[in-house]
């Protein structure tokens, strides 16, 4: 009887540790060689300026940490248990070793990727996400070009910023694409609590100081809405836009960089929140406030039940893996388990405004293009996704994908699915059609990752098999 | 949503697969106004989950095989006249005549394979058994260890999404309407009981007969519409592997033990290697048959022996990364047949499924087969075989 836990950054980090503390035993899967997650990425070996979890996650001998381990399917076994299917070894090879592990308590704690939307030239090299170019800036200390422009939504685009900067990037500006009023009304909706006031008034403060040192401009309401180059990133057109993303005609400027890093939110990694059947609400798990699914036995923390940073995925994983700990008989610390219930409904408080003021708004279905790609697997382009809503009359996400193709691709949609389904519902809206009848379908993936044919017809060893346990 | 210009129809078909669309574009090419109702969006059910072969070298001799020897010749025919009628861009289904390769890997199999192409051959199939050395020349990736083969010209492929948009768009463009997310709940009678009008949860739609075209859940259909029926789910899954150079696998490549998998009644997992690539560059590598309802949640023994068996028949593909699984519940019938035509039980309801795993295969010919039993032409095949009153589909039913 043991709580395997999927994802190792902050939120899994802290599920294994409450829950080992607790009393139970715990396996901790993660895909990336060493543990931390997105928050955390740093050069191999790295340990500079790393909080006490990672020590006590070390420490911790009820915890078993398998790093480069990917779960890539999961399904239900008799007797309440779940079933993971994982690959261990670098991702990629061949003859990786394959085993299940079997979960009498599971805690997904999977994250986010970072969501962008496209514009003409986004698919040149030289365009990254504003997660890769900051997992390549700390894990690698690699910059993405010599003059680089940060534009999308939401303070996600500061970090990413300085990072930037520490890896010796000039950075030509921080393009934030909603107006100062949007973010003003968004974090003045929820009457923040003091201690958020002040953590991030004095991070955001920094930021500023830190800019303004570099001599980096920060826009409000601007955005980049067409990259330019033939081979490579040479210039970009910048536009200031409208509350609705629309640009304002005649605002367009031209500036030349030679690497763009866009971002525009998050996106849940949900694949094995429906894999294990959880009820998920607005594209993330419900969880109740033990973090809890509706699937007996799971729980979830972290990005996938929402966006807030890593301090709330923390609690929530403080929370999530007491939960898990309880769910198998043990007695974890109670004023522990409070004490992270209180920040969790407090760093929850400062998600939802957040999410208010960082939209991403309709506007930026303007800015591509006919010829402009949708999905860069499979190169469809925006008309084509117009065609099949036009005139082969796709009324569902399953059937639009195999009418032009877009999200069949090695990313399975991972990236342009929800860019997809906001414009064929726009296409449908403008005919007076009803939405596409069954957006779930485009993030329904029963393969969380792929897998070498020859290794999934190689019957599996049993983790348990193995550890003797 | 119903829409008031669609409220007066001749025949209402419920179900918007690749079998509604056929019915409905035979009906309409007839000068029948006609409705295609589906409760989700038209080609999203069964249609969307499975592969697209056009098959004739899978069937035994028998009226199954009649009715996709005609519905062979008919496909490329009705996707022409489409292309006629529409432009090329809005009927282009990916249609290949790539042809199909069966292959036995032991003595066994290879004489039960020879035995069944014999057969086939006196039933007017091309059915062309190679010598030694001529599988490979044909799939050079191909396992050694074959030990017999037969080539079939015949076996073709399309895309079935694209074919049933297809074949819909040419409904509404007579005249027809296709409403999507309306739930079809049963049939209003007159006197004698004849069919009046099909019931929907956004009102009802007169007619003058109504067609079930609802795939693995016609049978719920058929109950609500006072003819209990029995066609059942039976599970398939299909694994897609990432896009490989052209000419990795060039036909349509299956283990002999496929044949024994169609007709067969095992309620037990069953699977036979089907091996194709598609027009993108992904190798297709199909397919399971299990009867567990409409459970639909993974199960990865499944995904193992379809993988396992792809990797005997081609080593190469070992190496190639999976990117997705999927699947979907063939409809079928105790006996195996299709159920096309008119439900004495009930006048003017009329079926047309149960095409288990040759649905895609079977549509044209099924269409003009149920056409032309309602309009009273001479039918194109002999339909005693696929009526809806024989005891297999209503034997423990109401009657
Ligand atoms: C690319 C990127 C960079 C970011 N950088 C920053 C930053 O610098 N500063 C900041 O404040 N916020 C950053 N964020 C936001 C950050 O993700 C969150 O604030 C925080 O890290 C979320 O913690 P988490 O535990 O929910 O998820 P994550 O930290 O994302 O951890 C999820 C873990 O799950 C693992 N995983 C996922 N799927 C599987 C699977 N199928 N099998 C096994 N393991 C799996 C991943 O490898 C990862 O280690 C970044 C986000 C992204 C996407
Ligand atoms: C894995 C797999 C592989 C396959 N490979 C092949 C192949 O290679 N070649 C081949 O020929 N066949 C193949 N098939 C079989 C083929 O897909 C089916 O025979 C065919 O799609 C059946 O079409 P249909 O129109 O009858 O059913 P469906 O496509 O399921 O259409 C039925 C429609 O009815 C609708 N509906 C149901 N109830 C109602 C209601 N009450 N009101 C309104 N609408 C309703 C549904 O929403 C659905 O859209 C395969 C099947 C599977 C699962």
């Amino acid at each position: 009887m043991k709580v395997v836990v999927v994802g190792a950054g902050p939120a899994g980090m802290h599920a294994a540790v409450a829950a080992a503390r607790g009393g139970a035993r715990v396996v901790l899967v993660d895909s990336a060689p060493q543990a931390g997650g997105q928050y955390y990425r740093r050069p191999p070996g790295g340990t500079a300026a790393l909080p006490h979890v990672f020590e006590e996650l070390r420490r911790q001998p009820r915890i078993e940490h398998l790093p480069d381990a990917t779960v890539w399917a999961m399904e239900a076994v008799p007797g309440g248990l779940h079933r993971l299917h994982v690959q261990q070894g670098p991702a990629d090879a061949p003859g990786r070793r394959s085993m299940t592990i079997e979960a009498a308590a599971l805690v997904l704690a999977t994250g986010a990727y970072d969501r962008v939307v496209p514009f003409p030239g986004w698919d040149l090299p030289g365009v990254y996400t504003a997660g890769a170019a900051q997992a390549l800036a700390k894990s690698q200390r690699v910059a993405v070009g010599r003059r680089v422009l940060v534009c999308g939504t939401g303070p996600f685009l500061l970090p990413v910023a300085r990072s930037l900067l520490a890896v010796g990037a000039e950075v030509a500006g921080v393009l934030e694409a909603n107006a100062p009023a949007t973010c003003l009304r968004g974090w003045l909706r929820r009457p923040a609590h003091p201690w958020h006031h002040r953590a991030k008034a004095a991070e955001l403060a920094g930021y500023a100081a830190l800019l303004a040192r570099h001599r980096v401009p920060y826009r409000p309401r601007t955005a980049v809405i067409a990259a330019h180059g033939t081979d490579h990133v040479e210039a970009v057109t910048t536009a200031r836009l409208d509350p609705d993303w629309n640009p304002v005609p005649g605002s367009e400027r031209r500036f030349a960089v030679d690497a763009v890093c866009v971002g525009h939110g998050f996106t849940p990694q949900l694949e094995p929140v429906i894999a294990a059947g959880c009820r998920t609400r607005g594209g993330f798990a419900e969880v109740d406030d033990r973090q809890a699914t509706s699937v007996p036995g799971v729980f979830a923390a972290g990005e996938l039940t929402g966006i807030g940073g890593a301090d709330l995925s923390a609690a929530e994983g403080t929370v999530a893996g007491c939960a898990a700990a309880r769910h198998l008989g043990h007695a974890p610390d109670p004023a522990r388990e409070a004490a992270a219930r209180r920040r969790v409904r407090h760093w929850r408080d400062f998600a939802a405004a957040l999410a208010a003021a960082h939209p991403v708004r309709p506007g930026w279905q303007t800015w591509a293009a006919d010829d402009t790609l949708v999905c860069r697997c499979e190169e469809v382009t925006v008309r084509e996704l117009r065609d099949a809503v036009e005139h082969h009359r796709a009324r569902g996400a399953r059937s639009l994908k195999l009418l032009c193709r877009v999200g069949l691709g090695p990313c399975q949609g991972r990236i342009c699915g929800r860019n997809a389904t906001e414009l064929a519902d726009a296409f449908l809206r403008e005919r007076g059609a009803p939405p596409l009848l069954d957006p779930d379908a485009a993030a329904k993936r029963p393969l969380a990752a792929p897998v070498r044919l020859a290794d999934l017809a190689t019957p599996p060893t049993a983790y348990e098999a193995q550890e003797g346990t | 949503m119903l829409s008031p210009g669609s409220t007066h129809a001749d025949v209402v078909v419920v179900g918007a697969g690749v079998i509604g669309a056929a019915c409905a574009e035979a009906l309409s090419g007839r000068g029948l106004r006609v409705t295609v109702v589906d409760r989700g969006a038209p080609a999203s059910g069964t249609t969307a989950c499975g592969e697209g072969n056009v098959l004739v070298s899978d069937k035994a001799v028998g009226p199954e095989l009649t009715l996709a020897q005609a519905s062979r010749r008919l496909w490329p025919e009705l996707l022409d006249r489409l292309r006629e009628e529409a432009g090329p861009s809005l009927a282009d289904a990916e249609w290949d005549e790539k042809g199909g390769l069966v292959v036995a890997t032991s003595g066994a199999a290879a004489r039960a394979l020879t035995g069944f192409a014999a057969g086939q051959r006196a039933a007017g199939i091309d059915a062309r058994e190679l010598p030694e050395g001529g599988a490979a020349e044909l799939e050079p990736l191909l396992t050694p260890k074959v030990t017999a083969a037969v080539h079939y010209p015949e076996d073709a492929q399309l895309q079935p999404v694209l074919a049933t948009a297809a074949l819909l768009a040419a409904v509404t463009r007579r005249g027809g309407c296709v409403v999507s997310g309306t739930p079809a709940l049963g049939v209003e009678s007159g006197r004698g009981g004849r069919v009046t009008a099909v019931t929907t949860r956004d009102g009802a739609l007169p007619c003058g007969a109504v067609v079930n075209a609802c795939g693995p859940w016609a049978g719920h259909f058929a109950a609500a519409a006072g003819a209990p029926l029995t066609v059942l789910p039976r599970r398939g899954m299909v694994l897609v592997t990432g896009p490989l150079p052209e000419a990795t696998v060039r036909h349509k490549v299956y283990d002999a033990d496929y044949v024994g998998a169609v007709a067969g009644d095992d309620a037990d997992l069953m699977t036979s290697t089907v091996v194709e690539s598609t027009r993108s560059g992904t190798v297709l590598i199909g397919s399971s048959r299990q009867r567990i309802g409409f459970e639909d949640s993974l199960q990865v023994h499944v995904l193992r022996t379809l993988a396992a068996k792809a990797v005997a028949l081609f080593p190469a593909l070992g190496r190639v990364p999976v990117m997705r699984a999927y699947g979907g519940f063939r409809p079928y019938t105790p006996d195996h047949l299709p159920v096309i035509g008119e439900d004495p039980r009930c006048p003017g309801l009329w079926h047309a499924t149960g095409h288990e795993g040759a649905g895609i295969g079977l549509a044209p010919a099924t269409g003009r087969l149920l056409a032309e039993l309602m309009v009273g032409l001479p039918p194109h095949v002999d339909p005693w075989s696929f009526r809806a009153d024989r005891p297999a589909l209503t034997k423990g039913q109401a009657q």
